[in-house]
């Protein structure tokens, strides 16, 4: 694969603006984009011969509305061992991050052996919506729809933007962090009404593992010094 | 006189979800111009579990039998990618024992998937007698799964840092029961008397001739020709567009393989080649699946050759994220903490994000992988290879007949499992 430092460069040199960040870890380039310059950039990703991006391989979703919470708070027990939880948190502290949807690219070029992620991350004061990239990639038209069905980002420009994983009337956006995972409504049989009939769920929700943030003497912090 | 002459408009209906051919629950809605398909429409979803919902919500570990049944064709091939995004972002790699074991595996799913779409493939167009051939062959290899790791189907074999456990010195033969004769026995145990590798090793020298007797009963088929030679034309430049990896990709005529491309474990160390096709018709993509079979038994069998010669380990042996052996559960407390440790609460991944892809039997299978430094992942999104070529049914299909639906359709390879998640 092409070195993602190289690639890094030519992108500098040859897209000027519209690029807040770009991080490259674990070998994998990751550009954050500005909303507006999504499909500027796209199409010279796609188009100019050093980048050749030709296959949009993934459209995702993120909701980072939990990001770094953790539902039990731990603190180090030994030098060498796993920390010990000691309290668990009641109160949801506020949102670490302040865009809290983003929509995630991955991009892969056949010619080149190389790939990019891009990140729009949608400003949290507009509506939820970014262009489509469906005119440069058609690939996308699925993966849009699949981001519109589970977390409700509008995209654009899109023909036919309608729900693909959920069923038939569906409401709300299951993948969002606030949708509960036992959802929301359960479906039945009615004998007397001789038709299914949607109910609110009667189940509760079981956590049977706390999540829990360990930074633990075994990951190295980014200083290189290991906590104790 | 305007009266007299009949209003002509096109006719919409459902194929499926009930239907034999849609593969699982396709509802698919075509719209024809008599014979001839204008419109289709696909409608998933209809097996919509939320698997990567369901991920964030648990340990890592406790997610890996889910992807089983994404795919449930190629089990271990799931298993795989999500394996490598999680050892990406753990910065591990496995013992190369382990990495062997896992690409043979790998290629046992292949052989797996492929059988089992080669018997679909030629039941949808009408041949019954495939099925039963192919199934033959799925028997064994489904043997060898259960052997490694004790299930048939759901294995949940494959771990970060390795795999559960070694390959066992000792074949499971059958045992005597009042259905089957003594001689039946002795018959179904002959090629059962050695070890696993001794088994598989046996497997791979028989299946080249049975892929013979597929071709014999298809290749050159008058019939078969006729329904899958110039059916669901797609070109190399909008296969390439429309997302479309592995042999829907090669049939196309693009040699883009990620085993040889972006090698993952042991691939660059092997030899075999990559077959691709020059149409992209239906036909070329039996073609690709079918030479792909005897590439994946040349690959079985350098694994095999190599497993024999070197043992070692299979697992890391960092106890923070591997299991410690039973053995040592016993005798050592600390071992035993470990083991509390990582069946309950797991085990903590590095804030990141990665995306880990693997040749898969159907393509590309992605998964990306977002950590927020918890014991369970913040998002994991399924790149699932099926997705983009049922999304592109529409436009391989349109302008061809009727009964061309159903040809083209299970030439896709698809499975519900995956697209739906």
């Amino acid at each position: 694969m092409t070195d993602a430092h190289h690639l890094l460069s030519q992108i500098q040199s040859c897209i000027p603006a519209g690029i807040e960040t770009a991080v490259i870890a674990l070998d994998e380039l990751t550009l954050e984009i500005q909303p507006e310059k999504l499909l500027e950039i796209c199409l010279k990703l796609r188009d100019e011969p050093d980048f050749d991006f030709k296959m949009l391989v993934d459209v995702c979703g993120v909701d980072y509305l939990h990001y770094g919470q953790d539902d039990w708070q731990t603190q180090s027990a030994t030098l060498t061992g796993f920390s010990r939880g000691v309290m668990q948190k009641l109160e949801q502290v506020e949102p670490a991050k302040s865009n809290r949807f983003a929509v995630v690219y991955h991009l892969l070029s056949l010619n080149k052996n190389q790939r990019i992620r891009l990140r729009v991350n949608l400003p949290d004061h507009h509506e939820l919506m970014v262009d489509s990239v469906i005119n440069l990639w058609p690939s996308a038209n699925w993966y849009e729809r699949e981001v519109f069905d589970l977390f409700g980002i509008i995209f654009k420009g899109h023909p036919d933007l309608r729900r693909i994983l959920t069923d038939y009337g569906f409401a709300g956006h299951p993948f969002r962090k606030d949708f509960p995972l036992i959802g929301k409504v359960e479906a039945r049989y009615d004998a007397a009404l001789k038709s299914v009939v949607y109910e609110p769920v009667s189940i509760e929700l079981r956590i049977l593992e706390p999540k829990v943030i360990r930074r633990d003497n075994r990951y190295p912090d980014e200083e290189g010094a290991s906590h104790g | 006189m305007a009266d007299n002459i009949p209003e002509i408009r096109n006719y919409v209906f459902n194929f499926g979800p009930q239907h034999p051919a849609a593969h699982g629950v396709l509802r698919l809605i075509l719209e024809v111009d008599g014979e001839t398909i204008v419109r289709a429409d696909p409608h998933v979803g209809l097996l919509h579990r939320a698997t990567e919902k369901l991920a964030e919500s648990k340990p890592f570990n406790h997610s890996i039998g889910y992807m089983d049944r994404l795919d449930y064709v190629s089990m271990m091939c799931n298993e795989h990618g999500y394996v490598l995004a999680i050892e990406k972002l753990l910065g591990i790699t496995p013992p190369v024992r382990a990495q062997y074991i896992r690409v043979m595996f790998d290629e046992i799913t292949r052989l797996l998937n492929h059988l089992l779409w080669l018997a679909a493939h030629s039941l949808d167009n009408g041949g019954m007698a495939v099925f039963l051939y192919c199934f033959r062959e799925r028997e064994d290899l489904l043997d060898c799964y259960e052997a490694a790791s004790g299930a048939r189907m759901h294995a949940t074999y494959y771990r970060p840092g390795g795999v559960y456990r070694d390959l066992p010195d000792k074949m499971p033969q059958f045992q005597p029961s009042k259905w089957q004769s003594a001689k039946d026995i002795a018959e179904l145990n002959e090629t059962r008397q050695g070890s696993l590798l001794d088994f598989i090793w046996d497997f791979t020298e028989r299946f080249p001739s049975r892929v013979d007797e597929y071709e014999d009963l298809l290749t050159n088929n008058r019939i078969w020709k006729q329904r899958t030679v110039d059916i669901g034309i797609i070109s190399a430049e909008r296969a390439i567009a429309m997302g479309f990896t592995g042999p829907m990709l090669r049939a196309s005529g693009v040699a883009w393989d990620l085993r040889k491309k972006q090698p993952y474990e042991v691939y660059d160390k092997l030899d075999f080649d990559i077959p691709v096709g020059t149409k992209g018709d239906c036909y070329d993509r039996y073609l690709v699946r079918v030479h792909e079979m005897r590439q994946s038994n040349r690959i079985i069998r350098q694994c095999v050759e190599w497993l024999r010669k070197n043992p070692g380990p299979v697992m890391i042996d960092d106890y923070k994220i591997a299991v410690p052996p039973r053995e040592e559960m016993k005798i050592s407390m600390e071992a035993m903490i470990h083991h509390f440790k990582n069946m309950t609460e797991g085990y903590c991944v590095p804030e990141g994000e990665a995306y880990a892809a693997i040749e898969h039997p159907k393509g590309e299978f992605g998964v990306y992988l977002v950590s927020d430094g918890a014991n369970k992942p913040y998002r994991l999104k399924v790149r699932a290879a099926g997705f983009p070529h049922l999304a592109g049914l529409n436009e391989l299909i349109r302008g061809y007949m009727i009964a061309d639906v159903v040809s083209t359709l299970s030439s896709l390879d698809i499975v519900f499992g995956e697209i739906d998640r």
